[in-house]
């Protein structure tokens, strides 16, 4: 068998040539886990949302408003939204996030605002956002669809939930990290139809 | 029957309770089921804040409503806070009240609200009674050697 194999030999390295076949290589091991974002000025709703996210294996950053969502992404370059005592440093890169979960209804910025500065982001634009709210109202959910909205969550938000969630995520992101062209966006598969 | 049956069945019959008589509902369970080894306190905790949150809204509430010129839009928003974590963990009660104190926010009916604040607290305070029973409960069953939740 020439050293070429991939086949025959069962005592191969698990680093071979450029193929990684370590299942908990540093690389996948951090990249599989999903760092979601999560925005809601209530306590409360923040502290379960998190075990929440938790729970579901996800990584979490949790805020209590749309700025400081903004400001943690590095987003935010107004200086006098900027309410909180401590300043960002020179060089701030910005949180990386893979999912955006936000409450709609927040003192200062709604959800949905906080959605548009996103998508109007050519950096961000690309992260999915979820809306949640405890209201059930058509034009709001139809609304935050078409500004681009991954799905709208109605309160209160459950475990299976969380977890369809990051299974849906954890699909598309192969299609997205792909680029293959397919577009996963909700308001465009409606659009379609 | 040994202790700690007899605390399962007691924790059991209460809960089913507690269902029943609506202080809480299916989200309560929901979050009953987050707890694990790494979040025992869990449930605790975010019921210790749901109450710290409801008691500042009561008397934010109350002040509010005390004023010459009632402003209910401050009121509705408070009510919309409360209405907002009761139904995140599964205050049922809690959660039907606000839904009724809304209305009377948006007809601007000062007696109806107040009325709805009465209850607010009230229902605040059975909850928390009856969830320190629970709570109580579920120690005595963890210092009898069983756990939390228990195994099915």
């Amino acid at each position: 068998m020439g050293s070429n194999s991939i086949v025959s030999n069962r005592r191969m390295p698990e680093k071979m040539n450029c193929f990684d076949l370590s299942p908990n290589s540093n690389s996948d091991s951090e990249a599989e886990e999903v760092h979601v974002l999560a925005v809601d000025d209530s306590l409360v709703d923040r502290k379960v949302i998190e075990r929440l996210l938790k729970i579901s294996s996800c990584k979490v950053t949790a805020v209590d408003s749309g700025w400081r969502a903004l400001k943690l992404l590095g987003l935010s370059d107004d200086e006098e939204e900027d309410k909180s005592s401590s300043s960002s440093s020179d060089g701030f890169e910005g949180l990386k996030v893979d999912l955006i979960i936000t409450d709609y209804w927040m003192p200062g910025m709604t959800g949905y605002e906080l959605l548009k500065k996103i998508k109007e982001s050519s950096s961000f634009r690309e992260i999915p956002v979820v809306i949640m709210s405890s209201e059930n109202v058509m034009t709001r959910i139809d609304r935050c669809l078409e500004e681009g909205a991954e799905e709208f969550i109605v309160k209160p938000v459950k475990l299976s939930d969380v977890t369809r969630l990051r299974d849906y995520y954890m699909a598309t992101r192969e299609i997205r990290s792909a680029g293959s062209g397919i577009n996963v966006n909700k308001r465009k598969l409606q659009e379609s139809f | 029957m040994d202790l700690l049956s007899q605390l399962r069945g007691q924790i059991a019959d209460f809960s089913a309770f507690l269902h029943r008589e609506g202080f809480v509902d299916d989200q309560f369970t929901q979050l009953q089921k987050l707890r694990d080894e790494s979040s025992p306190g869990f449930v605790v905790e975010v019921v210790s804040l749901f109450f710290e949150d409801c008691e500042k809204l009561v008397n934010n509430m109350a002040k509010a409503l005390e004023q010459q010129i009632v402003d209910f839009k401050q009121v509705d928003s408070h009510v919309h806070q409360l209405k907002g974590s009761s139904s995140s963990i599964g205050a049922a009660r809690i959660h039907n009240v606000c839904i009724a104190f809304k209305t009377c926010c948006e007809d601007q009916n000062r007696n109806g609200c107040v009325r709805c604040l009465q209850q607010v607290n009230h229902e605040c305070i059975q909850l928390k009674n009856n969830l320190q029973t629970l709570f109580n409960l579920e120690q005595q069953i963890i210092a009898a050697g069983g756990s939390i939740p228990a195994k099915q």
